[in-house]
């Protein structure tokens, strides 16, 4: 049972190394960006992971008074904000990806190297 | 019962991460990048966060997806075929020694929900204890995240906006002539044809808009806040655009009105800040915006939250219909 605490951690490293993966082994760019964003949640995921508090609860005081037990909230700020930022940079990277195949006609990574070189 | 559904959700977390990676049509990857943010939202809920999972939910499976689908129209939704590289099988190697290497480690870390980790011994117990003094309001996040930490929520709200203005500079540009009229001009791309879509969407968009309101104005009080109910709004107008056309949707909030609330939204944030400036207190410092101080960061706190919501509504219309015009 204690060993199963550690599940996220793995769960963290899995995700993390599954979007590095996809970073560097593929070659479409759109499947590149969905890497990032897989490494990404993974970041998420390891951050709200750490908040949790045995027996807590989400940190929304409703009385001051009773003896409640609450998670972090601190990683939990900072992931919010992440989360909207991240779709916001996601965005920026496809609109590259849409310059990028009208200028060449392909998203494939190595083509447009190919094409770079030739030129 | 929880930890074996904990468990079950974080496995499918892996096998989602891993179909995305594998599979060849790019559509079917959109999609499963939905479902994976959907499983990620149920995760974070799981582990407490309320407000999180709310935002994850709303970006990851509602905008993000619809952001990569408009992507996916202007390029091929089909991976090229892949060779076997010998490169491929040097990365999974390399990769999965990095991954047991992070295994390796976390033996030493303390156990998920140990109340004795070092993380819940800094600060945290402080916000916690101080925010029914100093703010009085109940959800901590939304106290941390809009006055305890309201410096750090500028900059992201600043980044929105960067990264959102450098979308438009990107795609409004003219395209270049290498590819005159690839596109047959398309008809108008909407699902009014479909019926049973436009009936269910249409009874379905004014309470998406009312949630999302609900979260923009209940964020004190439950979990929500600025940036949820910015994503949701998005997201109903967004449904609107597909459902309704895209022109029917300019037609209501004009390009021109979304880069102003963009704008006017992470104005008022800075405004705010500089008020409280010029009412003798720091930058960002509610105290002094009214007699009393714990009224004072209440208003702050709703002032800047407003301009959250308007500046993530604005930025992630104006970067949806940018990839939607790109279309045409």
């Amino acid at each position: 049972m204690e060993i199963l605490g550690l599940y996220n951690y793995w769960v963290f490293g899995a995700l993390l190394m599954i979007g590095f993966f996809a970073l560097i082994a593929r070659q479409n760019l759109v499947k590149k960006l969905l890497g990032l964003s897989i490494f990404q949640s993974a970041v998420f995921l390891l951050y709200i992971s750490l908040a949790k508090v045995e027996g807590g609860t989400a940190p929304i005081i409703l009385d001051p008074t009773a003896a409640e037990i609450f998670s972090n909230p601190l990683p939990q700020v900072l992931i919010l904000t992440a989360i909207v930022v991240g779709i916001s940079t996601t965005a920026l990277g496809l609109a590259i990806v849409v310059r990028i195949r009208e200028a060449y006609d392909t998203i494939e990574d190595d083509e447009i190297r190919r094409l770079d070189r030739r030129s | 019962m929880i930890v074996v559904f904990s468990l079950f959700l974080l496995s499918l977390l892996v096998v989602t991460a891993i179909a995305i990676v594998r599979s060849e049509n790019l559509f079917s990857a959109v999609m499963l990048s939905g479902i994976f943010s959907l499983l990620m939202a149920l995760n974070f809920f799981i582990l407490d966060a309320a407000d999180v999972a709310l935002t994850e939910a709303a970006v990851g499976a509602g905008v993000s997806t619809v952001l990569l689908l408009g992507a996916l129209a202007l390029t091929p939704t089909e991976e090229r075929r892949r060779k076997r590289e010998r490169k491929v099988a040097a990365t999974l190697v390399t990769v999965t020694m990095i991954f047991l290497a992070i295994s390796y480690a976390s033996f030493d870390q303390p156990r998920i929900g140990d109340p004795d980790a070092p993380v819940h011994r800094h600060v945290a117990p402080w916000y916690l204890e101080q925010t029914p003094e100093l703010i009085d309001i109940p959800n901590v996040v939304t106290a941390v995240l809009g006055s305890f930490r309201g410096y750090d929520t500028l900059g992201e709200v600043y980044v929105v906006l960067t990264a959102g203005i450098g979308v438009l500079f990107l795609l409004s540009a003219g395209r270049p002539g290498l590819l005159p009229h690839r596109r047959e001009p398309r008809i108008e791309s909407s699902l009014k044809s479909h019926l049973i879509p436009h009936v269910v969407g249409r009874v379905l968009i004014p309470f998406i808009v009312l949630f999302g309101l609900y979260v923009q104005f209940h964020g004190e009080y439950g979990p929500g806040g600025g940036f949820q109910a910015g994503a949701i709004i998005a997201a109903g107008i967004i449904l609107f655009a597909l459902l309704e056309g895209e022109g029917a949707a300019l037609k209501v909030l004009p390009p021109r009105v979304l880069v102003g609330l963009a704008i006017g939204g992470a104005l008022l944030y800075l405004l705010v800040g500089v008020a409280c400036m010029l009412l003798g207190g720091n930058f960002l410092d509610y105290s002094v915006l009214a007699a009393d101080p714990v009224t004072g960061q209440q208003i702050g706190i709703i002032l800047i939250e407003l301009g959250v919501g308007l500046a993530v509504t604005g930025t992630l219309l104006s970067i949806f219909h940018a990839f939607a015009a790109r279309e045409q």
